[in-house]
């Protein structure tokens, strides 16, 4: 892995939350070839990778496995085991989008973790649905014509609560109490549960390795990230923000935003103002406050 | 010894074999010719007649995965496809033959679009020969029943651990009702008993699977894949010979008709053997020198007990129901056959016939034609053939 990975801190913390009873099924991404190179394995639980878009389908399989063995007397029914479904952003909101709905849907007992670094990171760069407006990839460059990505990210937090899941939360790396107190509740509820965590990748952002944590924490402060959970329908911002930071602070560390003007990063600014505008509405109250300036 | 018998259509002997062998999990989605297994196992399932999870999968592609996760965690796993289905799976089931997960799945044979055709060939089949997977071909509703039956067996034997496929003809055979005698789950459990196996996903033995492979090892999984379905074969041989013994049916990888000293014979795959089998007994009676080679075990190819019944021949005509546009072979089952007589040095005239396409019905009149084309090569040589194909039953 990358020095100053997000998604390694991600994973150590997601693994130290969940302790040894789990059963890992990984979509293919950086985090599966980086930690597998055979014969070594990083993994001390059970783990298997099958493909890049089917980790939802294949967690299925495995769940629905331990229930009818558990019940034909075939393994111990004592013993609780949670099945963990792991995809990066390609791998869950793009190609693996079908399975992680089927398997929503069909409410199997899986707690699926979306780390989330905004592109195809594993292949080198490539812009995915999880990309965020104007941002450099390989595949929306900044030239005379197109200026980085332009469409905004897709809001797949919205997708996998429409199928009325029990439990929905946003985990950043940064915020690490909220990070285990989210994973254990999402491991504890019965049925399908969702974490979405806030990955920074140094190489498919451009900062410098030391930044992680900094760039985790101004996500925060900018609200571009907000910390909430959604249990049994209902919405609470786990991270208030009272006042927020201009995005330009958040941006300005990323060289994939490097090209950006000033008309442009306000128009980035106008799309967090309305995505704070909605997440307040939700909740019925201003617990993402306005930008401030820093003096 | 046996079941009763009832009178089935070959979807659902399939489906009563599944249930006879006591699956734990079944994840399938419904495609024609395919569809009436899926619906009997839910029935089963429902009725609680079979103890299983069944996933509802929303594709072809997460029925495969999700069995292959659960079969990773230790349990008896059974899905069912065909034609759009199974290339929706293909990519999996060469995931499931190298990760050595002994998934279970009958495809009732179809024809692949374009154009879209719901109708019986061996496009689909032929199309996934190639996974690591055993592949057999059943004639009829009571082998389908019998073969899959056979096939928990193989895939599970310790030395084989490989995904294994149950063909049987669309419509032909999945939809045409045949008295069946059904295994009852005792006496196929005996015949296939269930064991832990000794890889699987277990918080109490952690293990990594599928893992990354680098240059320095992806060769040698590939290798063990292949030594894999070369040792099936006699551990094929030795579950269809328990097979007769403990039923009474006695299955052999391929079966022979009149081949020796025949001056032609017929090489077919699937319910059209049948039809050709009735022709050649016709044709005898006329003096007609004709045989045939039924194929049951396509992967791994049976070559020699394919050689023993062509060594004596004048010429072969293989029967093909699929098409490989472009290919030296035209048909994939000719090349097999091909190969298999020039590895042992045996050069007689080697013709493909391909029949069939999109559940077109494959006749006796269409074997006297294969016939009659075919004896105009008697004594001759491969190299004096000037066009090794023809279609047969289709406009010109």
């Amino acid at each position: 892995m990358c020095q100053g990975c997000g998604a390694a801190i991600v994973m150590r913390h997601l693994l130290k939350a969940l302790g040894k009873d789990v059963i890992i099924a990984h979509a293919t991404g950086c985090v599966e070839v980086t930690t597998t190179p055979y014969p070594e394995t990083a993994w001390r639980v059970p783990w298997i990778h099958v493909a890049f878009e089917n980790a939802a389908a294949v967690a299925s399989g495995i769940e629905a496995a331990i229930k009818a063995l558990k019940r034909k007397g075939a393994i111990d029914c004592s013993k609780k085991v949670k099945v963990v479904a792991i995809g990066g952003d390609g791998g869950t909101v793009d190609i693996g989008l079908q399975a992680l709905s089927g398997m929503l849907e069909r409410g199997h007992n899986v707690l699926y973790v979306l780390y989330d670094n905004e592109a195809y990171m594993n292949t080198g760069i490539q812009r995915s649905g999880a990309t965020p407006m104007y941002a450099w990839t390989t595949t929306t460059p900044a030239g005379r014509v197109w200026r980085g990505e332009w469409r905004r990210k897709k809001d797949i937090v919205s997708i996998v609560r429409a199928h009325g899941v029990p439990y929905v939360a946003s985990v950043n790396l940064a915020y690490i109490t909220d990070f285990y107190a989210k994973v254990r509740k999402a491991a504890e509820i019965e049925g399908p549960t969702f974490i979405h965590a806030y990955s920074p990748c140094v190489p498919g952002w451009r900062y410098e390795p030391h930044l992680t944590v900094k760039i985790a924490k101004l996500a925060v402060q900018t609200g571009i990230w907000i910390n909430y959970e959604i249990e049994k329908g209902v919405l609470r911002v786990t991270t208030p923000v009272p006042k927020r930071l201009p995005v330009e602070e958040y941006l300005k560390l990323q060289g994939r935003f490097g090209h950006l003007t000033k008309e442009e990063i306000e128009a980035i600014q106008r799309i967090v103002d309305e995505d704070v505008e909605y997440i307040n509405k939700l909740v019925g109250a201003t617990v993402i406050g306005p930008v401030e300036r820093r003096g | 010894m046996g079941g009763k018998v009832i009178p089935i259509s070959g979807n659902y002997a399939v489906a009563y074999a599944a249930k006879a062998v006591d699956v734990d999990v079944v994840a399938a989605y419904p495609i024609t010719p395919q569809t009436a297994v899926v619906e009997k196992l839910a029935e089963f399932v429902a009725n609680g007649e079979l103890d299983a999870e069944f996933i509802h999968v929303e594709s072809e592609h997460s029925a495969l995965s999700a069995v292959v996760g659960a079969s990773a965690a230790g349990a008896r796993v059974f899905t069912a496809t065909s034609a759009q289905g199974l290339l929706l799976m293909y990519e999996v089931m060469h995931i499931a033959s190298t990760m050595r997960l002994p998934v279970v799945m009958s495809i009732a044979t179809r024809a692949i679009s374009a154009p879209i055709n719901i109708w019986c060939d061996h496009s689909d089949f032929m199309a996934s020969s190639d996974t690591g997977w055993i592949m057999l071909m059943a004639l009829n509703a009571q082998e389908a029943h019998d073969l899959t039956v056979a096939a928990f067996r193989i895939a599970e034997d310790p030395e084989v651990e490989l995904p294994v496929a149950v063909g049987y003809d669309g419509f032909w055979v999945s939809h045409t009702v045949e008295p069946v005698e059904v295994l009852e789950k005792d006496e196929a459990l005996k015949y296939a008993p269930k064991r832990r196996r000794q890889y699987v996903l277990d918080p109490e033995r952690p293990l990594t699977m599928g893992s990354l492979a680098s240059p320095d090892w992806y060769f040698e999984f590939r290798v063990q894949l292949h030594d894999a379905v070369e040792r099936s074969r006699e551990v094929i041989l030795r579950a269809f010979d328990e097979f007769g013994k403990s039923f009474g049916r006695v299955y052999k990888p391929v079966d022979g008709y009149f081949t020796d000293n025949a001056d032609l014979v017929l090489i077919s795959m699937g319910s059209a053997s049948g039809t050709a089998l009735t022709y050649v007994e016709e044709a005898r009676k006329s003096g007609v020198r004709v045989g045939l080679v039924n194929i049951r075990q396509f992967r791994p190819f049976p070559e020699e007990e394919l050689y023993k019944h062509l060594e004596g021949a004048g010429v072969v005509a293989v029967v093909d129901r699929a098409l490989n546009p472009g290919s030296a072979f035209v048909g994939p089952l000719y090349s097999d056959v091909v190969l298999t007589l020039f590895k042992r040095g045996l050069d007689i005239p080697v013709l493909d016939f391909v029949v069939g396409l999109g559940g077109r019905a494959v006749t006796r009149r269409d074997f006297d034609e294969i016939t009659k084309r075919s004896l105009a090569y008697l004594g001759k040589r491969m190299k004096d053939i000037k066009q090794h194909y023809a279609f047969i039953g289709v406009r010109e």
